[in-house]
C-alpha cells in the first residue's frame, strides 16, 4: 500500500504492508539505519524517534498508524551541532554506541517539551535500555544538553 | 552509505582494492612489520592442554599496518573488534604516543582478515579475555616509533642534516638549528622510498615519563560517529539485491525441522524458506515481512537434545556431580581432609548460578553473498580471523577466497565470538543465490544463545584459633566451554576446563590446606564465553565464602581478606585498602545503608569493589553506590577503564539481582527484556572509580570490572538482613527489610 510520510522535514512515497513498523520503512525503505532495532516490543527504546516532536518507540508503531512528522537522529543535524549531540560528544556517552541513537532521541524530545527538566522528569523520560552500562555518563550528557540547549536558545 | 560492492562496507576499508593495489598503490607511506608473536594470557592457560597456539605463533607474518597519507592523515588499521570497550581509540593511542603524531589527525579502520594483519600469529586472533592492549601494547609501540625513525631518516636526507639533530613533533618533523619544519604527510614519499636498511629492527621506544597521550584521559574517536546515527553496525549493512532473513530455531536445542519441504512448498509469493543449521530461515524483502511469515508457520521439530529437561534436572545433575568423590583435582595443598578435621570451627556451604544469556543491544546478525567466486561477508564478530577459518570449513570455499568485512558490534560481551548466525547467512545465500541479511529477532537471541554455564559448588573450611582458615576445599560441577572449542584444544585429558575453575583453584587467600575438584557436566544446553567467563561465578563463591569465614571469625571482613593477602600479596591489600578508603569503610554507613566488599583478580588485573544497598520495607533491594579499586598495571587511557569499571558492574549486576535463564521442558522461559531484564537507568547506582597505580605488566580491562560486584552486593545484602545468598540471582530469594537481631 502507498502511503505519504514527512521524514525529515521530506514528503517521501512508501510501499509497505499496513502492518509494517515504521522502524522496519525507515531503515529498509528510506535508508535511515540511525534508528535501532533492539527488542521489537518497546521494551528498549533503541528505535525512539519523533512524531510531531513528540518521542516515540517505532518497533511497535505500525506505518499506516502515523499521523504527524517523522523526526530520526538522522534529521536531528546533520553534522552532530544539535545541542544534545554536541552533549553527547563531550561527555563521551556511548561505549557500542548501538542504543545511543534512541537515548539522544529521548533526550532531544524531552528538552523539546521542558527546556529545564527536573531531576524527576528527566528520571521519566530517560527509560531507555543500554547494555554497557552508560547510564552515569548519559545523565551527565542530559544535564550538559539542558545547559546547551538553553544557550542556544538564548 | 555507497552501495558500491568495493566500498560498503559500511566502517572503511574494501579488502579488494587494498589486496589488490598493494601497499606501493598508496599515495603515502604504508608500514608493515615483522614482529615476535606476542602470547596471550589464554594460551599460556592453554597450553597445559596442548593447543597448537605456541607452534602457529612461529609463523607470526607480517602483522599491522598504519598508513599515513601525502595530506599527513594517519590511518591506522586494527585488528581486533571495537564493540565499545574502547580499543579504536586505546590502540592507536599507541602508536600515535611513539609516532609523535598529531592525534587529531588520526583515523582508525578496522584491518581486513588477511594473515598480515595478525597480530599474534596465532591461526586466528579473538577479540576476548581482555587482550587486546596488554597483548598488542609493544607491537604497536614499535610500529610508532619505527614509522617516526623512518620519517626522521627521510627529512634528514632531504635536508642534508644527520638525523640525530631531527626531532619528531606534533606530526612534523623538525631540524631546530636551521628551524626547518616538514609535515609527515609531505615525507612520505621520501618515506617510503627509504631501503629497508634504514628501517630500524629495534626501534627506540619512549620513557614512560616523556608519554603526552598514553596514561592521560583521551576522548573516544568513535563517539562522532556513533550520536550521528551513521551505519556502522553489521546490521546496517546494505548490499546490491540485498534480501531478508528471519530465522526460527527449534526450541529444544538440538531439534530439527521434520516438516521442512511441505513448509517451503506453502511459502508466499516473493519469500522463500531455507532450512539452516538449527532451524528454519524465511527469506523476503523486508525483514519484517521474513519474521511474520517465519513465525506463522507450523514446523514439526524432531526430539532435540534437552527434550524433556528442566533446571530443577540441571540442579540436580550439578549437585550430584559436585558431590562425586574422584573428580579431577585442579588445586591441592597440604593435607585438606586431615586438616578440615582437626579444625575447632566448621563451615560448609552450597552455592550455585545460573545459565545467562548475553544480549548484546545489537540483535544478532549477519550478511552474506555467497558467488561461485567465493564468499562475501559483513559482520560484527569477535573474531574476523575465526569467522573466516570457520565459513571454509563449514562450506569447503578455500579461506583465501572468503572476505570478511568487520562492522563495529553493537555489544560482544563473548556472544559474537560464535559465528551461528554467520554460518546461517551463509546457507541462506548460498539457497537464494542472493546476498542474505539475516537478523535474529531478540526472542531467538535470548533463547538460542551460548549460555554462560550454570555452575555448582559445595565449599568446606575449617578455621584455626585465629579464626583464619587452617584448610579449605571445593568441588565445581559445571558444563564446559572448551569442549565446543576444539581449536583452543577442546577439554583436556585431564577433564579440567580452565574456564570452570580460574578464579577458584587460583585464589590467592593464604590457606595451608587447599583442596580443589572440579567436574565437567554435559546437560545439552550450549554454553560460552560471557563477559569475565569462569570469574563471573567464581568470584561469587569464594568472596562469599570468605565472608561467611570472616562472620565466623566475628571478624571485619575487609579486615578479614587484608589479613589473609597480607603476606604475599601486596598489590591485592594495596587495592583493598583502596577502596577501603574510597568507601570510608571504617565509617559507618547512614542509617538503613549496608555495604559489603569483594575482591578478584581475573585476565591479569585485580578489582575490588565495595556496594552499598539498602532493602525496602517490602524486601526490595537497592544498590546506591558502588567504589571500586582496579589495578590494571600500566594503562593507556584511564577515561577509558572508568567507562569499563562502570559497564563491568552494570553488566554483573543485572546478572546478580534478576539475571537467569531457565529451561522448562527443554526450552528456554525467558524470551525478551521484559523476563530477561538489564538494569534500568532508574537503577543505576553512583559508581566511583580509582586506579591503582601499580607500573605492573598491563592487564585487562573490560571484564575485570563484572567478577566482585555480586558478592559486593550479596555480602551487603548479608548485612542488611543477616540472610546469606548462595545462588543467584537475587530476585529468586524473598528478604526481609529489617536486620536480624
Amino acid at each position: 500500500m502507498a502511503q505519504t510520510l514527512k521524514v525529515n522535514g521530506k514528503d517521501v512515497t512508501i510501499e509497505a504492508e499496513p502492518g509494517t513498523p515504521l522502524l522496519w520503512v525507515l531503515r529498509e525503505k528510506l535508508g535511515l539505519p540511525g534508528t535501532k532495532f533492539g527488542c521489537g516490543q518497546g521494551l528498549c527504546g533503541a528505535c525512539t524517534v519523533h512524531i510531531n516532536g513528540a518521542a516515540v518507540r517505532s518497533c511497535l508503531m505500525p506505518v499506516a498508524a502515523v499521523s504527524g512528522e517523522v523526526t530520526t537522529i538522522e534529521g536531528l543535524s546533520s553534522d552532530n551541532s544539535h545541542p544534545v549531540q554536541r552533549a553527547w560528544i563531550e561527555a563521551d556517552a556511548p561505549q557500542c554506541g548501538y542504543c545511543q541513537s534512541g537515548q539522544i532521541m529521548a533526550c532531544a524530545a524531552m528538552l523539546k517539551a521542558k527546556a529545564q527538566p527536573t531531576d524527576a522528569d528527566i528520571s521519566a523520560a530517560m527509560t531507555n535500555l543500554c547494555r554497557c552500562g552508560t547510564y552515569g555518563r548519559i545523565r551527565k550528557a542530559v544535564k550538559l544538553a539542558i545547559e546547551l540547549n538553553s544557550e542556544e536558545k538564548a | 552509505m555507497k552501495t558500491d560492492q568495493e566500498t560498503n562496507n559500511p566502517v572503511g576499508l574494501s579488502r579488494r582494492s587494498f589486496v589488490q593495489s598493494g601497499a606501493a598503490a598508496f599515495a603515502g607511506l604504508v608500514l608493515g612489520f615483522h614482529l615476535p608473536a606476542n602470547p596471550m594470557r589464554r594460551s599460556e592457560a592453554f597450553a597445559a592442554t596442548g593447543t597448537p597456539e605456541g607452534k602457529a605463533s612461529q609463523e607470526a607474518r607480517l602483522n599491522t599496518w598504519l598508513r599515513i597519507a601525502p595530506d599527513g592523515l594517519i590511518t591506522i588499521y586494527v585488528a581486533k573488534s571495537e564493540m565499545g570497550q574502547g580499543i579504536f581509540t586505546s590502540m592507536p593511542m599507541l602508536i600515535a604516543e611513539e609516532l609523535e603524531a598529531d592525534w587529531s589527525r588520526i583515523r582508525v579502520e578496522p584491518a581486513p582478515s588477511d594473515a598480515e594483519f595478525n597480530y599474534t600469529g596465532a591461526p586466528f586472533e579473538v577479540t576476548g579475555g581482555s587482550t587486546s592492549v596488554r597483548t598488542t601494547w609493544e607491537i604497536l609501540q614499535r610500529i610508532g616509533a619505527t614509522a617516526r625513525h623512518m620519517l626522521i631518516a627521510a627529512a634528514a636526507q632531504q635536508w642534508g642534516v644527520p638525523a640525530e639533530s631531527c626531532r619528531a613533533e606534533q606530526g612534523q618533523i623538525v631540524h631546530a638549528a636551521t628551524g626547518r619544519k616538514a609535515g609527515y604527510g609531505e615525507l612520505t614519499a621520501a618515506a617510503a622510498a627509504l631501503p629497508v636498511s634504514a628501517i630500524p629492527k629495534e626501534p627506540k621506544l619512549k620513557a614512560p615519563s616523556e608519554y603526552k597521550l598514553v596514561g592521560k584521559p583521551v576522548k573516544r574517536l568513535d563517539t562522532p560517529a556513533k550520536v550521528s546515527g551513521k551505519p556502522l553496525f553489521g546490521i546496517d549493512v546494505v548490499v546490491p539485491e540485498m534480501r531478508y532473513g528471519a530465522v526460527r530455531h527449534s526450541p529444544v536445542f538440538g531439534g530439527e525441522c521434520a516438516n521442512f519441504e511441505e513448509l517451503a512448498k506453502g511459502m508466499p509469493a516473493g519469500t522463500s524458506l531455507v532450512k539452516v543449521t538449527g532451524g528454519i530461515v524465511a527469506v523476503a524483502d523486508s525483514w519484517f515481512t521474513a519474521k511474520t511469515v517465519v513465525l506463522g508457520l507450523e514446523p514439526r521439530w524432531t526430539k532435540g537434545a534437552t527434550a524433556g529437561l528442566s533446571s530443577k534436572d540441571i540442579e540436580k545433575k550439578l549437585r550430584t556431580a559436585a558431590g562425586g568423590k574422584k573428580n579431577p583435582v585442579a588445586a591441592t595443598k597440604g593435607e585438606a581432609t586431615k586438616a578440615l578435621g582437626t579444625a575447632k570451627v566448621k563451615l560448609e556451604a552450597e552455592y550455585s548460578t545460573p545459565f545467562l544469556a548475553h544480549t548484546p543491544m545489537e540483535p544478532l546478525n549477519a550478511t552474506a553473498h555467497v558467488r561461485p567466486e567465493g564468499i562475501e561477508l559483513w559482520v560484527g564478530t569477535q573474531s574476523h580471523t575465526l569467522t573466516r577459518l570457520l565459513v571454509s570449513q563449514a562450506t569447503k570455499v578455500p579461506q583465501e577466497k572468503i572476505v570478511v568485512h568487520t562492522t563495529y558490534l553493537g555489544g560482544g560481551f563473548g556472544r559474537r565470538a560464535e559465528n551461528d548466525m554467520v554460518l546461517q547467512a551463509v546457507e541462506a545465500s548460498k539457497a537464494v543465490g542472493k546476498p542474505v541479511k539475516l537478523i535474529w529477532s531478540r526472542e531467538e537471541d535470548v533463547q538460542h544463545d551460548f549460555y554462560r554455564p550454570a555452575s555448582f559448588v559445595k565449599m568446606r573450611a575449617g578455621l584455626g584459633e585465629d579464626g583464619l582458615p587452617l584448610a579449605l576445599t571445593a568441588s565445581i560441577a559445571s558444563p564446559s566451554i572448551m569442549q565446543r572449542w576444539t581449536m583452543f584444544g577442546g577439554l583436556p585429558k585431564s577433564g579440567i576446563d580452565m574456564t570452570t575453575i580460574e578464579g577458584l583453584a587460583d585464589m590467592k587467600y593464604e590457606c595451608p590446606n587447599l583442596h580443589v575438584q572440579t567436574v565437567a557436566v554435559d546437560t545439552g544446553v550450549p554454553v560460552g564465553f560471557w563477559r569475565s567467563v569462569g570469574a563471573s561465578h567464581n568470584a561469587f563463591y569464594v568472596e562469599s565464602f570468605i565472608d561467611e569465614l570472616a562472620h565466623a571469625a566475628k571478624q571485619d571482613p575487609y579486615k578479614y581478606r587484608r589479613a589473609l593477602l597480607e603476606k604475599s600479596h601486596p598489590r591485592f591489600v594495596k587495592v583493598l585498602d583502596t577502596v577501603a578508603r574510597m568507601a570510608n569503610w571504617e565509617t559507618p554507613p547512614a542509617e538503613g545503608r549496608f555495604r559489603g566488599i569483594a575482591i578478584a583478580e581475573s585476565f591479569g588485573s585485580i578489582v575490588a569493589e565495595v556496594a552499598e544497598v539498602s532493602v525496602s520495607a517490602e524486601g526490595q533491594p537497592a544498590v546506591h553506590k558502588v567504589w571500586v579499586a582496579v589495578d590494571c598495571g600500566r594503562y593507556v587511557n584511564p577515561d577509558t577503564i572508568a567507562a569499563q569499571m562502570e559497564s563491568g558492574v552494570v553488566y554483573g549486576l543485572s546478572a546478580a539481582l534478576r539475571g537467569q535463564i531457565t529451561l522448562r521442558n527443554g526450552r528456554v522461559e525467558q524470551s525478551n527484556f521484559h523476563d530477561y531484564s538489564m538494569l534500568a537507568p532508574h537503577e543505576m547506582p553512583e559508581i566511583a572509580v580509582e586506579i591503582v597505580e601499580s607500573g605492573e605488566a598491563p592487564g585487562g580491562v573490560g571484564e575485570p570490572g563484572t567478577p566482585p560486584i555480586a558478592p559486593a552486593v550479596t555480602n551487603a545484602l548479608f548485612a542488611a538482613t543477616g540472610t546469606r545468598i548462595r545462588t543467584l540471582p537475587i530476585s529468586n530469594h524473598k528478604l526481609t527489610g529489617k536486620k536480624k537481631a
